[in-house]
């Protein structure tokens, strides 16, 4: 029965963590505010885990959330062959361009650059996590400055790690019903997008695209 | 037992963080970034042909449902025609890109620039 034990206090865990998404340090979003990007680029990420697919499915899951957000995101996928095709073959390589080449080749308002921090499968003795965790930060083309940043990560708990909740707790034991066969980064990914991008306090601003919120008043 | 308490909670979890996170969605999505997904991790099972299927669907559920089409979709499909050798639906598919953003016209122009010849 401890099992269940544990279970109930990861859901305690996780409703307290929901409930506390809004207390942080709010952030400063005057430039952000002076500058009002329209279009965003993302430049395929840094790999800085030993994931090596990391990079690219991270940059399967980046387009729609900020999208949504109210940008212009440029299509990651024809970005990510343009660089190629121009003398650029890996991320490293396409994360050094100038600013003004990338303003002039594509005409991005502000430049998401992503590193990849941790990513993938952990095995422990008790239980296997699995963890996405990415930097993320929002450059000014014109001026090079700094637009926003954050730290987006999920964590998805195996069963019978008891504390040590670090993050966002998801729904922890479908994984290890299902088999663990399946690659859950792409979901947790999502997840890690989902909630850096809509943090109250510390989230990304709306861009243009961006429709009035209706709902804003129900969902608080 | 404690599966279905398992899956119980987990379900009742998964149903909490939706209702308190996803708001509906602006856009139509559709296969956009599984496709991408796929491209890069199963190559095989995403070449031109099956993306131009999928993403020429997703346009057409997206203008039936009346959702806009997201960013990046037209010009991902143009991509794919390119590669193809469908001058004439690439070129479309890029223009359209342009005429729904706007912000998208240097990187369009750019690219029809480099591959047709400017017009």
């Amino acid at each position: 029965m401890t099992i269940i034990k544990n279970i109930r206090s990861l859901l305690l865990a996780g409703l307290f963590m929901l409930a506390m998404g809004c207390a942080v340090t709010p952030y400063n979003y005057s430039a952000l505010n002076e500058a009002k990007p329209r279009s965003i680029v993302v430049i395929p990420p840094v790999n800085s885990s030993v994931e090596v697919d990391a990079p690219y499915i991270y940059l399967s899951t980046i387009s729609k959330p900020l999208a949504e957000k109210g940008y212009y995101v440029f299509p990651v996928s024809v970005i990510d062959n343009f660089l190629k095709e121009n003398g650029l073959p890996t991320p490293a390589e396409m994360n050094s361009i100038s600013l003004d080449k990338i303003r002039e080749n594509i005409g991005a308002d502000a430049v998401l650059y992503v590193e990849i921090i941790d990513w993938g499968q952990k095995y422990n003795v008790l239980s296997s996590n699995a963890v996405v965790r990415a930097k993320l930060r929002l450059i000014d083309t014109r001026t090079g400055s700094l637009l926003w940043d954050a730290e987006a990560h999920a964590i998805q708990e195996g069963s019978g790690s008891g504390g040590g909740i670090v993050g966002l707790l998801i729904g922890a034991i479908i994984n290890q019903i299902a088999g663990s066969i399946v690659d859950v980064t792409p979901d947790l990914s999502r997840t890690a997008n989902e909630a850096v991008f809509s943090s109250q306090k510390r989230g990304l601003l709306k861009g243009p695209y961006a429709q009035p919120s209706k709902v804003l008043a129900e969902t608080e | 037992m404690i599966h279905t308490n398992k899956l119980l909670l987990a379900a009742m979890m998964s149903a909490l963080f939706l209702s308190g996170c996803a708001a509906k969605t602006t856009y139509y999505w559709g296969n956009y970034e599984q496709l991408i997904h796929d491209s890069y991790i199963e190559p095989g099972s995403a070449d031109p042909v099956t993306q131009i299927d999928l993403l020429e669907t997703d346009i057409q559920i997206a203008q039936s449902e009346g959702l806009p089409t997201p960013p990046g979709i037209y010009a991902h499909l143009g991509y794919m025609h390119s590669l193809q050798g469908n001058v004439a639906q690439a070129k479309n598919a890029f223009l359209q890109e342009k005429n729904l953003y706007p912000e998208s016209a240097s990187f369009i122009d750019g690219m029809l620039d480099r591959a047709y010849g400017n017009k």
